[in-house]
């Protein structure tokens, strides 16, 4: 065979691979919202869930997961800003540093499940917490954390060194400098990893299981007083969410409905997703512009 | 000829170095230098890239802290300001810069001059206004762009950031500027503004500059200091280092003869 | 006014002190990850280390032991904690995973890079990003409804087992490994492929000989990293294994893997007890792993800084 015609095999091959594998997802995407967007209707978001009848909804545990989500975000953005700014702007380039670096890299890979077994180890057991709100955030934190921090280290980091220069040669402090010019720069990354992060977090099911619990007590949303078992706001309570509600189902559920009822919360997942993924990319642009002037 | 030839200038001095040296880890860019800079007047650092011209610059101002260590005093309005106890961010109140490419924030033309001297204390605007005004003016810039203060820096054209860059360190009042390479970004024209303003700058400044246009050199500075290979050879009026210089090696720098 | 402009150069300012308190605050995050990794690895490391030394599980038996049964003991009087077909498990799921996926990611790869337009890759990557995205619970349940089905007309059984697992893996690791192929394969500089095409070559052959072979490095660690995210995925190969710890006869017959048994387990078993105990110690080998894929992405980093 001469080299011509291999190039023209390799070529058909690669674009058949690539074929192959968009119809894998396009298959996979369209067998989920195919099964279901058809039940997952306004009244099936709105309702609450069944454990053995059919005809259950998806109503708190869609709460549950977005409360997660603000509450790990707002413990974890501080931190991994804080961490992040450290790393690009301050850490001085010695063998602590690359310690640190090394360290936030393991915890990046290491699996959900064991970041979710250790804090059901320390903070559902030890400190008796129990399955909560509150277990399930700090779990999501640490689960979010290195990643997010890697993500706003980048996004410093890409930042010209001049604009540091130009503030300390104005007699700025460094820390002023970053929190005047380089922070109001790296917003617009700063902004799409924090929605791709949430993506993540919203998803996220295995650091949950032992955590925040498997099961959604059926909340009264009139009870806003967070001490009362029932009120949507108490972190004490356990709460099952999406992701986990998808998983328990299908494992050990006995719903009747229980394909139906997982599809569709499937479905409502995707799009959830999808809609983290399209903000990112719309809220980066536009912030972009905005806050570099430029039209 | 002779080996090093250093003149002392009559006029008062603004700053001087007395036996500093910069090294960087092990490595020294540049041996004991004593220079003498006379106030309000232009003094031009010359020399080939790696001569350790911009090291000296970036030393005074301190804004070589975190990479190399500099040793040796810097004496600067009658104390060594090469001194841990001094505090860098008000020297650079007294000792701006200016870079070698522009560096404007990614703020208003407005922002840009104000935000400092905001975090330095100056919160009335009327008084922010006039400081824009006379920065701009002085700069050679308001002309252009008095009508559009709150556009982006991001949208000047290189030349006019590189005089914003001016306006913002003159702002803050400080008794010397240092220039490294300032128009090596430059087109010729935005060059030849460029030089005309700081001419007219060094009536209330003292100006330090590095360059590598030896035109610019002798064209625009007073005194001149030749570098070679951390080493400063030369320092002299600039008429007698381009015309009758004393040390073999600035006569060959200036003639052309390698660098 | 001269005093006084040497006394401020001598005195702390506003400036001065902000900066220091900013470091240490920044300082003090980063400390706190840190922290709860090295918290991580202590506790996990120790509640699996009390398996061994405190319930006197063999160590060579937990290895090579093929008998999940920590309740019981043997006739040495040690409990009975064979993990080696969940370690099987996690090994099979995740190197046929791999296996399955590093072709179909260089594939998409150098369709991205070389021979895509514009329009084309701009269409793809936001694909590949979103499917990073998809959650692995979406994944499991449409390997559940989906692939065991076929499984099961195909090699009757149930249809769970290593197959339909390392199938749902394949998908979930083909974004991250593609993601990072294609980082690879860009940071390789045009002028190597037109060097190459200039002397004669055909598109392939400035490919094949040229891009691959200087991005060797970088699809090795792209792979590492999809398989680290193999091994350590708990929920969607939990819901197709089959979920039995029993060794796999055949690619189709139930087991179970590390995660898979964790996840499953842990829950039905009391703190301090031996079954708890032996659980955690398949923590720590999940733990342990997640180390080695570290390091081993972390030396092959380093070789091809090398070249």
């Amino acid at each position: 065979m001469n080299a011509k015609r291999i190039d023209k095999i390799a070529r058909y091959a690669i674009q058949t691979m690539v074929a192959i594998v968009a119809l894998i997802l396009l298959a996979l995407l369209s067998y989920i919202l195919i099964n279901g967007l058809p039940n997952a209707s306004i009244d099936f978001i709105f309702k609450p869930s069944e454990a053995i009848k059919a005809g259950g909804g998806i109503r708190d545990q869609l709460f549950n997961s977005i409360y997660l989500l603000v509450l790990s975000m707002v413990i974890s953005l501080p931190l991994a800003l804080g961490a992040g700014i450290y790393l690009a702007e301050f850490a001085p380039n010695n063998w602590l540093t690359r310690l640190v670096k090394t360290l936030i890299e393991i915890l990046s890979s290491l699996p959900s499940i064991v970041v979710g077994l250790f804090i059901y180890l320390l903070v559902v057991i030890k400190w008796q917490v129990g399955f909560s709100i509150l277990s399930g955030a700090i779990a999501l934190t640490v689960f979010n954390l290195p990643l997010l921090t890697s993500s706003i280290q980048n996004a410093f980091e890409a930042v010209d060194h001049k604009q540091l220069e130009a503030g300390l040669a104005l007699g700025m402090s460094p820390w002023k400098t970053i929190k005047g010019v380089i922070l109001p720069i790296t917003v617009p990354s700063v902004v799409m990893a924090i929605i791709l992060a949430s993506g993540r977090i919203f998803g996220e099911a295995a650091a949950l299981i032992y955590t925040s619990g498997q099961s959604a007590p059926r909340l009264d949303y009139g009870n806003l007083n967070p001490f009362s078992p029932t009120s949507p706001l108490n972190v004490m309570r356990p709460a099952e969410t999406l992701a986990v509600h998808i998983w328990k189902l299908n494992t050990e559920g006995l719903t009747a409905d229980s394909d139906a009822v997982s599809a569709a919360a499937s479905a409502v997942l995707i799009i959830v997703v999808l809609l983290f993924n399209l903000m990112a990319h719309y809220l980066g642009n536009k912030l972009e512009r905005k806050l570099t002037g430029k039209k | 000829m002779k080996e090093t030839n250093i003149v002392i200038p009559s006029q008062e001095i603004a700053l001087k170095t007395i036996d500093m040296t910069v090294n960087y880890g092990k490595v020294e860019a540049l041996h004991k230098t004593n220079l003498s800079f006379p106030k309000n007047q232009i003094s031009a650092l010359i020399g080939a890239s790696g001569s350790g011209k911009s090291t000296f610059l970036r030393s005074l101002n301190r804004m070589n802290d975190k990479v190399a260590t500099v040793n040796g005093q810097i004496i600067f309005d009658g104390i060594n300001i090469n001194n841990p106890k001094i505090n860098v961010y008000e020297l650079r109140k007294h000792i701006g810069m200016v870079f070698q490419m522009p560096n404007p924030f990614a703020k208003s033309i407005y922002d840009n001059i104000t935000y400092a001297l905001r975090y330095h204390g100056v919160k009335d605007k009327q008084k922010l206004d006039e400081i824009v005004e006379t920065s701009l003016k002085k700069a050679a810039l308001w002309d252009q762009v008095k009508d559009d203060l709150a556009k982006s820096a991001l949208d000047l054209s290189g030349g006019q950031q590189q005089r914003l860059c001016i306006a913002r360190a003159i702002a803050l009042k400080p008794e010397i500027l240092l220039l490294d390479e300032p128009t090596s970004a430059l087109d010729p024209i935005s060059t030849a503004k460029f030089e005309e303003t700081i001419m007219e700058l060094k009536e209330n400044y003292t100006i330090i500059m590095v360059t590598h246009n030896m035109q610019q050199a002798a064209r625009s500075s007073d005194y001149t200091a030749f570098f070679h290979l951390g080493k400063v050879y030369e320092f002299d009026q600039s008429s007698n280092i381009f015309q009758n210089p004393q040390v073999e090696l600035t006569q060959n720098y200036v003639e052309g003869r390698f660098g | 006014m001269k005093a006084k402009a040497k006394n401020q150069l001598l005195k702390a300012s506003k400036a001065t002190k902000e900066n220091v308190i900013g470091q240490v605050i920044t300082f003090l995050c980063a400390t706190i990850i840190v922290t709860l990794t090295l918290a991580i690895i202590f506790f996990v490391a120790s509640r699996g280390i009390r398996a061994f030394v405190v319930d006197h599980i063999s160590l060579g038996q937990f290895l090579t032991g093929s008998e999940w049964n920590p309740g019981t003991k043997n006739a040495q009087g040690q409990p009975i904690a064979g993990s080696l077909p969940m370690i099987i498990g996690s090994f099979g799921v995740t190197l046929l995973a791999a296996l399955i996926a590093t072709p179909f990611s260089l594939a998409i790869g150098i369709y991205m890079t070389e021979y895509a337009s514009k329009r084309m890759r701009r269409l793809i990557q936001p694909m590949i990003e979103l499917f990073t995205g998809v959650p692995s619970v979406v994944y499991g349940f449409t390997g559940l409804m989906v692939i065991v089905p076929i499984t099961r007309k195909l090699f009757g059984g149930t249809g769970f087992g290593i197959l339909p697992g390392a199938l749902v893996l394949f998908v979930m690791i083909l974004p991250t490994i593609t993601s990072m192929v294609v980082d690879t394969l860009q940071r390789i500089p045009v002028s190597f492929r037109q060097a190459a095409l200039a002397l004669g070559a055909t598109k392939w052959q400035s490919i094949y000989l040229i891009v691959l072979r200087a991005s060797i490095p970088g699809i090795l660690t792209a792979i590492i990293f999809g398989m680290a995210r193999a091994f350590g995925e708990a929920l969607a190969v939990q819901m197709v294994i089959g979920n039995s710890p029993l060794l796999p006869t055949n690619l189709v017959s139930p087991t179970a893997t590390l995660t898979s048994q964790l996840t499953s387990q842990i829950g039905n078993t009391i703190m301090n007890s031996v079954e708890n105990d032996a659980l955690w110690a398949l923590a720590l080998v999940l733990l342990l792993m997640s180390l080695v894929f570290n390091l081993v992405a972390k030396w092959i980093g380093k070789r091809g800084e090398l070249k």
